[in-house]
């Protein structure tokens, strides 16, 4: 590498190549794994378009595993990405779209959006960005001015969720339409509707909102040492701060229209990596992006192979692996 | 054009509660400029109206002979740097993360480092003494240690004046001492204009060239140190009791407030 690269581009390179291999591991994992079980022999031959590979298998792998392992990835990037950028916005570690109750409003928007019809995208995908930014404003409301932002924050946020579930509740008790036939399973969080032309929208709509996260990244860290003095070093606080809160409710309530509310994953990684590779919000967004994918990808495996027989929602993987981890933080931050 | 910073008519409130009311000076270039008054009195919302980040009402700030408002947030930043009174800590960037992050203004968007901000680094962090906390987290500083590195970083701005609210304020003497040394050096060494809002009147008289006494948004009195710190204005702004004599060390003025057990023998 030549010398005069900064040290910081060296380590955005040197993270997010080491993190793209665990990816690449963990996806290959993911295609590799099934009930119809067929050898890692077997699945590279088919990746690889091998004449020894078996149209059956082959066929099960691109249409059914590896679409469903892109959106994992693709959802676990968003989520937490959310998380981070939460986590520095309102210099909060336990917020996450999940527990302020954003991705539950987007869950509501979502489910009117498939009562009245619509489809993924964008009627969804937009009913849903209309419910996470309502959330989302009733939430900044509810807690602008008080003294103890932080905690009045997270009982909002809990507030918020328990009045999301009632009214999620209510609507499903109001319809008996067959559309909301798998709508419990989606409401944990399922990632087994994919196909590939659903997959290449999302992610034409999410990259470029990972594009544009990255690009305040900076500013992110420059926030941190408090608002006033990120001012003076030229920050322009509300256009971060506006750009960056309807970026990820715009994301985060996008992979909820497709997959439900999964809870818990923007605690994970934003922690797991800050530990790892400190605070720095340009390492860190890609970081969270690679990494999100590949811890969303893990635990979607997980689902597949833990039940004896059919599949449990990803959701409930995250959230037994992501509860402890909050209820730990809320301790330790406490003290 | 002698003026660094002049503050022209400014009010500033919200809702019926006025805050400041029509508050005119002058700084001087190249001036320690001291900021007192008691609780109250508006002295830090005073510093964030010329910090740029609270929008007045009514009036006009003019930065080195241009109005605020003229100026970009880049070119702002590289001309006026600000040290809070509550530096946060909660977060775990190294010390020299921090300090780098003053170079922000004239990096780009990402912050990348460049080849003159290496030294520029390295010189802020030689002048403020933290060279030896480089690899340090902040969470793991004092709290003088913690001011020295949000002044590091303020001096990485290369600012022309630097704007700092109580800096001595939850410091114990060496600090508070070491830190206004701090100040008369880079104002003396380096042209920079320094103004501070203090609650230490007897450090204002030692250091300041020039203060400010406020009360509930006005001016009491500006101007010399030996004009302003009178027994006659600063009762009438403290509304206690106070003995103001000649400073042992020197040509200034030393301010004792009298304790009430001590008033009835008076």
């Amino acid at each position: 590498m030549p010398k005069d690269v900064p040290i910081v581009a060296k380590r955005i390179l040197f993270v997010s190549f080491f993190l793209l291999l665990l990816l690449l591991a963990v996806c290959f994992l993911g295609v590799s794994t099934g009930s119809s079980g067929s050898g890692f022999k077997a699945v590279w031959w088919a990746l690889m378009d091998d004449s020894r590979s078996d149209p059956i298998t082959a066929s099960i792998i691109w249409n059914i595993r590896f679409p469903r392992v892109i959106l994992a990835a693709l959802v676990g990037a968003t989520l937490s990405l959310g998380g981070l950028v939460f986590q520095a916005l309102l210099r909060n570690p336990l917020a996450e779209p999940y527990i302020l109750g954003v991705s539950g409003g987007s869950a509501i928007g979502a489910i009117i959006g498939i009562m009245m019809g619509f489809s993924r995208f964008p009627g969804v995908s937009m009913t849903a960005f209309c419910g996470s930014m309502a959330t989302l404003l009733l939430l900044l409301l509810m807690t602008c001015g008080h003294s103890k932002f932080k905690d009045s924050l997270l009982l909002s946020g809990v507030m918020v969720n328990a009045f999301a579930g009632a009214i999620i509740m209510f609507l499903m008790s109001m319809t008996q339409d067959s559309r909301l036939h798998n709508i419990m399973f989606w409401l944990m969080g399922d990632l087994s509707l994919a196909d590939m032309r659903q997959i290449r929208i999302l992610a034409f709509v999410l990259v470029p909102c990972f594009c544009l996260v990255f690009r305040f990244s900076h500013s992110m860290n420059l926030l941190l040492m408090g608002q006033e003095v990120a001012e003076t070093m030229g920050v322009n606080i509300r256009l971060v701060t506006v750009t960056l809160l309807v970026t990820t409710s715009f994301m985060v309530s996008i992979t909820v229209s497709y997959c439900g509310p999964v809870g818990f994953v923007g605690l994970v990684m934003p922690h797991l990596l800050r530990l790892v590779i400190g605070p720095d919000h340009r390492t860190l967004v890609p970081a969270c992006i690679i990494g999100g994918g590949s811890y969303m990808v893990f635990c979607d495996i997980l689902s597949r192979v833990l039940p004896d027989q059919g599949e449990m929602p990803a959701g409930v993987v995250t959230a037994l692996i992501g509860a402890p981890l909050f209820i730990y933080l809320l301790k330790r931050s406490g003290r | 054009m002698n003026t660094a910073l002049a503050v022209h008519n400014v009010s500033y409130g919200y809702g019926a509660t006025s805050i400041l009311d029509d508050i005119s000076f002058n700084v001087p270039k190249g001036a320690f400029y001291i900021i007192i008054g008691p609780n109250g009195s508006g002295k830090t919302t005073l510093m964030k109206i010329m910090a740029g980040s609270a929008k007045f009402k009514k009036g006009r700030v003019d930065i080195m002979g241009r109005p605020c408002s003229q100026y970009s947030r880049q070119e702002l930043a590289r001309t006026i740097a600000f040290v809070p009174q509550n530096i946060p800590d909660d977060f775990s960037f190294t010390v020299r993360d921090v300090v780098l992050m003053g170079r922000s203004p004239h990096q780009g968007v990402l912050g990348l480092e460049r080849k003159e901000d290496g030294r520029i680094l390295k010189q802020a962090m030689m002048f403020t003494g933290i060279d030896h906390l480089a690899h340090r987290a902040i969470d793991q500083l004092s709290g003088g240690e913690r001011q020295r590195v949000f002044i590091a970083r303020a001096i990485c701005q290369k600012p022309r004046i630097i704007l700092l609210d109580e800096p001595t304020a939850a410091l114990d003497l060496a600090h508070q001492v070491r830190i206004m040394d701090l100040m008369e050096q880079l104002k003396r060494e380096k042209g920079v204009t320094v103004v501070m809002v203090s609650h230490d009147i007897n450090l204002a008289a030692m250091y300041g060239d020039c203060l400010l006494l406020l009360k509930k948004g006005r001016i009491v009195s500006q101007g010399r140190t030996d004009e302003v710190l009178t027994f006659e204005t600063l009762e009438k702004a403290y509304g206690c009791l106070l003995l103001v004599d000649e400073s042992p060390l020197g040509d200034f003025p030393r301010v004792t407030p009298v304790p009430h057990k001590l008033k009835l023998e008076i």
